[in-house]
């Protein structure tokens, strides 16, 4: 990268905030999950929205590419760069704004992380709560929802995605946008009832501009919560007890899991959040919840004893629930999933296929659905840990990344927060003027090509 | 972690910016508190090993080297002769060890730093008032090592602790009040057994309780309190420096949103009050650390460690906040309304 341009970067945030130098460049070019590491010829991190605006001008002059960060925890390297240029991480811009405790929501800077948001809900508006994902601490909430992201409310409210009421956004040829009711009013309040230009940017991987603010909505925090769990070993009931789930709809969360390794978790197991504001709520929720599974006692029990009792409590119970208590990590850190967006009637020949899967690729199967809204699919993610320090092992994990992939395709699902090969198979199997559409979209917003390019590539 | 697995197989080369980074790390301890994974405990340890891999590999940045040389060679960071260890104690009526019940080990930031010397001074006057048997080392007390520990230096770590506890064994210490944290961790953990080692906040905590020290007098003031890194996360001692806070009249201890566990290090650990590489700019550590103290609506910001003083007390200049937030030593603090007694 010319010295010139960094140096221009410099004169706009301060020669602290940019940098070439190859250490910081190592981590900028590589994500804990499995793929390859991607080059990055340098990092700049603004500190307001006006950098981020003179940032985004020169790179347009330049011609140099932009991929935004935020936490960079996708495991899917979505913010390392395909096409070289530069990172612009975000985590300078943490702001947390205005919480609107009438209306419910918070409005934030995109580097807010999710444990920031949540520590500072707990101090000044403890009975409200934000959906948070099983994700580190560190990530942020802005980057979560651009990738559509799921949190412990999703079953009940929605894909975290759709909890957005208003986005602040830099635009790949630099002008600053307001969408939602902010646009019109000085609250964040609503999304509706104008157009939802917010579509724009959900989902796109950071290819159609820089999202700088967002209105998220907050939800009352229930004085009860506990978890119900279950155990099962047929398939084919997943189906129908995710319709009787929805046929109550009263749960705040559902798992289904199973995994290879401790030896005790070879089975299904319903994990089942169930919360209340009143004791009488509460238990009425659970009696309800406990007489579903009643209704199958030849084939689910409920589960009371060790050695499974114990660790999926500790997994499953705190908000966020802490996967990684439970999951059998690979010496040398390395992990990555892919998360299929599935219709419910697939479900017992992805699970069937995912565990057949893991074995051809000699890696240990772990498989964990969460229940997307009200019942109407499912997120099953695909979990391979590997050994970071063996590269053949890494390897491994990426085929069967892909196998995954290509299966969830052929059951007619979606594979969500895609990494490269994954999007191309995507765009292959797309309509062609669904294709074709956000080619020009990508094309009218973004003229120069700069923004995280080489992602949603279609042409 | 990444960036020390990168150098060990050569991924990425020996740089002063790698340096900066490794040695930018006080060993605070916050990584091994909030790691939910079971090698939590082993972060610290692994950034130490990797230092020791920088010091056999002849890499040691250059301000590092010349705290190691200036360690080994005058027994402190600064250069300052040994004879004047003792200095600060002069015309107080401190005695020399000579087996008393208490070693009063004072360190090098005591001894010789300028706020270091005040604390160490107040907390000599305590002692004395409350006719606790102690003397100290003077000339013959030798720099503890636990920086050059957590510095990787372990030819010149070995050197100082053999010293140490020979010339200890030798004057028949038992019991060693430390001023510093950074000391009271080294003695205990990494020190021969046979030794009592008690930070100065649990013995005065005692001594009030006990009747032996009486703060009378009012004091007015709001006080905040900053737990250093090695008496909080390291060594588990919350409670000692609030009780004693708690027991002045006219205090009101405000607690600054990180405390305790959580509290946030004043970036001085691992001899960066010697070697900064966190620089002294509006990011820093230290500088962050006052500006959340002069949130909490304190006027006095209280501290158990002169490395915190030191890091503290350079912070509230370049903030141009030294009229609203003084920083004192919980000796220092209590020391006023005792002097009453």
């Amino acid at each position: 990268m010319k010295e010139e341009f960094l140096s221009r970067l410099a004169e706009i945030v301060g020669a602290d905030y940019v940098s070439d130098r190859p250490e910081e460049l190592y981590l900028y070019s590589r994500d804990p999950g499995a793929q390859k590491p991607r080059r990055a010829d340098g990092v700049v991190m603004p500190g307001t929205v006006d950098e981020v605006q003179q940032i985004v001008r020169l790179a347009n002059r330049e011609k140099i590419a932009i991929t935004p960060m935020g936490a960079g925890l996708t495991l899917s390297a979505l913010t390392v760069p395909l096409k070289g240029g530069i990172v612009l991480d975000m985590k300078r811009l943490d702001r947390i704004i205005e919480v609107n405790q009438a209306s419910r929501y918070a409005v934030i800077e995109a580097g807010v992380t999710q444990a920031a948001l949540r520590a500072y809900l707990e101090k000044h508006h403890p009975g409200l709560q934000h959906s948070t994902p099983e994700s580190p601490p560190t990530a942020t909430i802005v980057g979560n929802i651009l990738i559509h992201g799921h949190g412990h409310l999703t079953p009940r409210y929605g894909v975290n995605s759709q909890m957005v009421n208003g986005m602040e956004v830099v635009l790949p040829t630099g002008e600053l946008c307001r969408l939602g009711s902010c646009s019109v009013s000085p609250k964040w309040f609503s999304r509706d009832p104008l157009p939802d230009l917010m579509g724009l940017f959900l989902g796109w991987l950071g290819t159609t501009g820089i999202v700088t603010k967002l209105s998220i909505q907050l939800f009352p925090k229930p004085a009860f919560r506990d978890l119900l769990l279950f155990s099962s070993d047929s398939v084919e009931l997943i189906p129908e007890i995710i319709a009787e789930l929805s046929q109550i709809n009263l749960l705040e969360n559902c798992f289904i899991i199973t995994q290879e390794k401790p030896r005790w978790a070879q089975h299904i197991f319903y994990i089942i959040v169930v919360s209340g504001q009143s004791k009488e709520e509460f238990e009425t929720k659970k009696e309800l919840h406990n007489r579903i599974f009643q209704k199958y006692p030849d084939k689910i029990l409920p589960v009371t004893e060790e050695p499974a009792l114990t660790p999926l409590r500790e997994r499953f119970l705190g908000v966020p629930p802490f996967a990684a208590t439970a999951a059998d990590f690979r010496k040398g850190g390395g992990f990555e999933y892919t998360g299929a967006i599935l219709p419910i009637e697939v479900i017992p020949q992805a699970w069937r296929s995912g565990i057949e899967i893991a074995h051809k690729y000699d890696l240990l199967y772990q498989l964990g659905i969460q229940l997307l809204p009200n019942g109407h699919s499912v997120m099953l993610a695909y979990s391979y840990p590997f050994n970071r320090a063996v590269a053949e092992e890494a390897g491994r994990a990426r085929g069967a990344l892909d196998e995954t992939n290509r299966l969830t395709l052929e059951l007619g699902g979606i594979v969500w927060k895609p990494e490269l090969p994954a999007q191309k198979l995507i765009l292959e199997k797309m309509d062609a003027n669904t294709r074709q559409l956000m080619d020009r979209i990508k094309k009218t917003l973004d003229p120069n090509d700069i923004m995280n390019p080489g992602n949603w590539e279609v042409t | 972690m990444w960036l020390i697995r990168a150098w060990m197989e050569e991924e990425i080369e020996w740089s002063e910016s790698l340096g900066k980074i490794l040695y930018a790390c006080t060993n605070c301890n916050n990584c091994v508190q909030s790691c939910k994974f079971p090698f939590n405990d082993e972060i610290v340890n692994i950034i130490t090993a990797t230092r020791e891999e920088v010091v056999a590999n002849g890499l040691v940045m250059p301000k590092v080297a010349r705290f190691f040389r200036n360690i080994e060679a005058y027994g402190n960071p600064y250069r300052e002769p040994r004879e004047n260890r003792g200095r600060w104690a002069e015309g107080m009526g401190i005695e020399p060890y000579q087996g008393q019940e208490f070693l009063f080990y004072v360190g090098c930031v005591g001894s010789f730093d300028e706020k270091g010397q005040r604390a160490a001074k107040a907390l000599g006057e305590l002692l004395t008032k409350a006719g606790v048997s102690f003397g100290i080392l003077g000339s013959r007390e030798e720099c503890d090592g636990n920086e050059v520990n957590m510095l990787g230096e372990s030819r010149i770590f070995q050197m100082l602790r053999e010293k140490n506890s020979q010339l200890f064994k030798d004057a028949g210490v038992k019991k060693i009040i430390t001023l510093s944290p950074h000391a009271y961790n080294v003695f205990r953990k990494e020190y021969p057994g046979g030794l009592e080692v008690f930070h100065y906040t649990r013995i005065l905590a005692d001594l009030i309780k006990e009747g032996k020290l009486k703060p009378t007098s009012k004091l007015n003031r709001r006080v905040s309190y900053h737990d250093p890194c090695f008496l909080g996360r390291h060594a588990g001692e919350y409670e000692a420096p609030r009780q004693i806070l708690a027991a002045i009249p006219g205090v009101e201890l405000v607690e600054m949103e990180r405390n305790r566990e959580n509290s946030f290090c004043c970036g001085g650990g691992s001899a960066n009050f010697y070697t900064d590489f966190f620089g002294g700019g509006e990011n820093s550590p230290s500088r962050i650390r006052v500006r959340e103290a002069g949130k909490s609506g304190a006027s006095v910001l209280a501290v158990a460690c002169p490395t915190c003083a030191v890091m503290l007390g350079e912070a509230i200049k370049d903030e141009g906040i030294e009229e609203k937030l003084v920083i004192k030593d919980i000796a220092e603090i209590l020391g006023e309304p005792v002097s009453h007694q």
